[in-house]
């Protein structure tokens, strides 16, 4: 029984964590049509930078949030640069799209192993959500449940910016039609450059976030990657709630199939993202037709 | 037209002529990689750059005729049988690949091809009694077409040589022909070419046959290189560095992905020796054509060359042609 | 502005040569003996890059010590970067075997890697001293000119089995590893020694190599009495961190790679009671280790693992070698012969000699993780003499039964 409901729980926790790795990704394909290939590079980076506050690798000991923070706005920064003088070069031209994230993400990788070294870097829960949760007979650690907290907060957070505010109107009408809006006069250049901050901050966030329980090495990059790629599909990109239930399934998917298909387990998530793309290439809540 | 068939030519000549200049068998062997990951280029070429069909895992396909040759060869059978079947081997299943891949195109093509690619590799570390997992499979001998010997690397370099300018003639002819035409159709307007009545389904499925004929000629030629092959090669960094051979050399074009094979297999294998941090400046040299020649390093460097011979003789000639035309 | 050739030039460019020719420079007494080659093949790009990083600085160290000298000659080292790929391994071997002209190579690291060149080697007679743990490369498909000084997969298992029956008195473990031939090895071995000593195995784990989340494996350890790890590289810090935070207590007990020292500086109090056993442990008393660990903090500030350890010895070996050969190795078989034969008292691992297929019999420490003034350390509590590849099993059966896979031993029902 305990192992069924522990199964659960992760789900949906692990989920969360795939939330906030893909939410940026899905943003980043949905408005703007790149696959951004350096998603998992940025997601590494931004756990390296908040590891090192928190470790004090550079001789800085910082609280965990305020590194989480710090290492968000670091990463969204240096995706904002990438945005304005690599890829707005190169609108709809998806071959040198794919050229450049991948070269970068080759940067990346070799970049953080001159900084930081082959070996992994261990990130302490913090203080605040040590321990364990008693639901009923079910033990769980309370870091994993304050990451589907942390991972519900920003989705709302997301929604708000999406749904209530002028630059999410912005961005909505961005994402059905990028002519029309240039027509009304939306500054869909500028636009671009804000969602893809937003989207390397937010893949930097979920490192860090993740820090604790994936640690940080050299290779979380190619292993995390895929998984971002995944949850997209199921989730459709471009639209949010798409994204959180898409991350919600893959997670129940990652742990039932696991446990349950051992011998599957290298094909778990590949194969229903098969399936769903090739029955249903928009994703379950996709928009439009890739 | 006649400078570029004198470079041709000129090429032509110091390939064929290799073993004798190059400077040891280390190098003659260097080239020899050089050659059959640009067929491996060009396979993925012909859907990548002609078709607008991005394939995030060739390299599973590629690796599927390696081991097919390879466990053939551990079952007994000879070369030529072994390479044989190890051709329709992989040739049905790039039928397989692209029947399920062209339910899509777009992302939805690059998706699905991703996801094909990873459960090759899984199947590669898990099916052990066909692949021996990641012990991976051992080719013992080199065949000996015609009493030559492969396992001398001059000879080995010959044949792939060989391999190689039949492959660029093969891709040649297919350019020129009237279903690489309706493919470069397919791939700038395919409404348009529906409503005139192609059939771009099929056009796309006969382009990804080509392909997996080059791309299984290639594996062959790499597993007689390395006499190894193991679950590494069909990895999601494999069809990654192949892609980018492609883009960089210049998708859509002839000689593009033989420059992109050359770059990144000599920074790989050459530079490597002399800059430790040789992936951080591979990455760098893609941003860098990137920002310099996106259109990919032959096609930029021609019309680099043409802005500068522009320059030179400005006043005194016509300029014809647009620059940066796809040859 | 062309230059062309003038007769001039071509007269006064001869008589140059010619006059360079007759006139040579006296050669002195004593002629310049060539270096000795010595060739790395490591990883030093990508998610492998921790364990090549650490090899390259353990055969440094041990070169610096030599002064670059083996047996009077000098050492031209040379090191290779194979990307962690069997393609680039076998591009960096030609590239040293046959441009460099190496005269013995140490490496690579994986054993695929090992496994994609060991033909080649065996057909170019280079002598190779690797740390790859592929069995059967001393076993059933051995290689002549092969000699690993470190230990096979399952080496360092058989005796932390023994310890984990008779000194921690487990009965009912459940094996985790990953889902590869490194794990299925180790813990085949593991299995085997443990079950013949009234142990039995419940349930073996074998989470792919790329599991980010261990939760779903995790969920199945329950109702046994310690737990077997075998996890190498990087993961046994993420295993360990999440096997604490999902509240399991079972001792835990793992072999060279699952918690190796030069992890204790990334480990976290999670993995306080680790027990180990490795062919390497940094307390070891020998004066050859104080000097070893003494350099590996002063030259890199770290103190070093199971790689770096492998190496130096690796370096130890090759030198005690050509001491044997009297500094020669143009007969590359004659080297061989002689490294083989080689048996030190005093190396950072303890006293080594080789058995007739080019593996090592040494010692094997079983350490337990603990906290001493604040800071994490493998204590030695047991040290197991003369370990070889068959511990104690008869060499001939055991070769006669198949390697160690993952469904071999079977489970007992």
């Amino acid at each position: 029984m305990t192992f069924w409901l522990v199964l659960t729980v992760n789900s949906i926790t692990f989920g969360g964590l795939l939330f906030l790795l893909s939410a940026g990704f899905s943003l980043i394909f949905g408005l703007m049509r790149i696959p951004n290939l350096t998603h998992g590079s940025l997601f590494m980076l931004g756990a390296y930078i908040g590891a090192s506050f928190v470790i004090g690798v550079f001789g800085v000991r910082l609280n965990f949030w305020l590194a989480a923070v710090l290492a968000t706005l670091a990463v969204a920064l240096l995706g904002a640069l990438a945005e304005r003088l690599l890829l707005r070069r190169l609108p709809g031209e998806q071959l040198a799209q794919v050229l450049v994230t991948l070269g970068l993400s080759f940067m990346a990788a070799d970049f953080c192993l001159m900084v930081w070294g082959g070996d992994p870097l261990s990130v302490e829960t913090p203080a605040a959500l040590t321990g364990f949760a008693r639901l009923g007979i079910l033990v769980f650690p309370n870091y994993r449940l304050a990451i589907i907290v942390i991972a519900i907060i920003v989705a709302m957070g997301l929604w708000l910016l999406l749904e209530r505010t002028r630059l999410g109107a912005m961005i909505r009408a961005g994402v059905d039609d990028p002519d029309m809006a240039r027509v009304v006069g939306i500054r869909v250049s500028q636009l671009f450059t804000i969602v893809f901050a937003l989207g390397a901050g937010l893949a930097a966030f979920a490192g860090i976030i993740g820090g604790p329980i994936l640690s940080v090495y050299p290779g979380l990059d190619q292993d995390m990657l895929p998984l971002a790629l995944v949850v997209v599909i199921l989730g459709g990109s471009g639209s949010l709630l798409g994204s959180f239930v898409g991350s919600i399934i893959v997670g129940f998917i990652y742990n039932f199939g696991q446990a349950l298909l051992p011998e599957l387990a290298y094909f778990v998530l590949f194969l229903p993202m098969l399936l769903v793309l090739i029955l249903r290439p928009q994703g379950l809540f996709g928009r439009y037709v890739p | 037209m006649s400078g570029r068939i004198l470079a041709l030519f000129l090429a032509f000549v110091v390939l064929v002529t290799l073993p004798h200049w190059m400077n040891g068998i280390y190098y003659v062997n260097v080239a020899s990689q050089i050659l059959f990951y640009a067929v491996f280029a060009l396979g993925l070429n012909v859907l990548a750059g002609y078709g607008g069909l991005v394939s995030l895992g060739h390299a599973g396909l590629f690796g599927v005729t390696a081991y097919a040759t390879g466990y053939m060869l551990q079952l007994g059978f000879g070369h030529p049988a072994a390479i044989l079947i190890a051709l329709l081997v992989g040739l049905a299943s790039m039928a397989i690949y692209a029947a399920l891949s062209l339910r899509s195109t777009g992302i939805g093509f690059i998706m699905i091809t991703l996801a094909l690619g990873e459960i090759l590799w899984g199947l590669a570390y898990r099916w052990i009694s066909l692949t021996g997992g990641d012990n991976g499979l051992s080719v013992k001998t080199r065949p000996e077409p015609f009493g030559f010997s492969l396992s001398d690397a001059n000879t080995f370099y010959y044949a792939t040589l060989v391999v190689f300018l039949l492959s660029l003639a093969a891709m040649t002819i297919f350019v020129r022909s009237p279903l690489g035409a309706a493919l470069m159709g397919t791939r700038d307007q395919p409404r348009r070419m529906n409503a005139l009545g192609y059939h771009v389904w099929a056009i796309r499925f006969y382009a990804c046959l080509f392909s997996g004929l080059l791309t299984s000629v290639s594996a062959i030629l790499f597993v007689y290189y390395t006499q190894f092959i193991s679950p590494q090669t069909l990895a999601l960094t494999s069809s990654a560095e192949v892609l980018l051979m492609v883009i960089s050399g210049g998708a859509g074009t002839l000689l593009g992905p033989i420059v992109g094979a050359a770059l990144v297999v000599v920074v790989k294998t050459v530079v490597s020796g002399f800059i430790e941090r040789w992936n951080f400046l591979l990455g760098a040299i893609f941003v860098a054509i990137v920002i310099l020649m996106p259109e990919g390093l032959v096609p930029g460097s021609v019309r680099l060359w043409r802005l500068a011979w522009r320059k030179r003789t400005r006043g005194t000639t016509v300029v014809t042609g647009g620059a940066g035309a796809k040859p | 502005m062309s230059r062309k050739l003038t007769r001039r030039q071509v007269m006064a460019g001869t008589a140059a040569g010619v006059a360079a020719a007759a006139f040579k420079f006296p050669t002195p007494a004593i002629a310049q003996a060539k270096p000795f080659k010595l060739g790395l093949l490591t990883i030093k790009t990508g998610p492998l890059a921790q364990g090549g990083i650490q090899m390259e600085q353990g055969i440094v160290t041990f070169l610096k010590e030599k002064n670059y000298t083996f047996a009077g000659r000098k050492v031209e080292f040379i090191s290779a970067d194979c990307g962690g790929t069997p393609a680039g391994t076998k591009t960096k071997a030609q590239e040293l075997i046959e441009r460099d002209n190496v005269d013995t190579i140490v490496g690579p690291l994986a054993a695929f890697e090992l496994l994609a060149i060991t033909d080649y080697i065996r057909d170019h007679k280079t002598p190779c001293l690797s740390l790859a743990a592929a069995e059967d490369m001393t076993q059933r498909r051995p290689n002549p000119y092969f000699l690993r000084a470190s230990a096979t997969s399952s080496q360092a298992m058989h005796p932390m089995a023994d310890f984990a029956a008779k000194e921690l008195k487990l009965k009912r473990m459940i094996t985790i590893s990953e889902d590869f031939a490194f794990g299925y090895e180790q813990m085949g071995g593991f299995q085997q020694t443990f079950e013949d000593n009234g142990g039995k195995i419940l349930k073996k784990l074998w989470p792919p190599i790329v599991t980010p989340d261990y939760t779903p494996y995790l969920a199945q350890i329950s109702d046994c009495d310690g737990v077997c790890q075998g996890f190498a590289g990087s993961n046994p810090l993420r295993f360990l961190k999440q096997y604490a935070a999902a509240g399991l207590k079972f001792p835990v007990v793992t072999g060279e790679t699952g918690g190796d020292d030069a992890l204790l500086r990334s480990f976290g109090d999670d993995a306080l009671g680790l027990y180990s056993c490795c062919p390497y442990t940094l307390d070891l008393n020998s004066a050859s280790n104080k000097r070893f660990v003494a350099a590996m903090n002063k030259d890199y500030g770290v103190d070093p693992g199971f790689y770096c350890a492998g190496l130096y010895v690796n370096g130890m070996v090759i030198e005690a070698g050509l001491q044997k050969t009297g500094g020669k190795s143009d007969d590359k078989a004659a080297l061989m012969a002689a490294m083989k034969s080689v048996s030190l008292a005093d190396t950072p691992r303890g006293p080594i000699k080789f058995d007739h297929l080019g593996n090592v019999i040494g010692d094997f420490y079983v350490r337990h993780l603990e906290k001493a003034n604040g800071k994490l350390i493998n204590k030695t509590v047991k040290t197991y003499h003369n370990v070889s590849q068959f511990w104690t099993y008869d060499e001939k059966k055991f070769l006669q039964q198949p390697v160690y896979s993952r469904d071999y031993p079977p489970l007992k029902s």
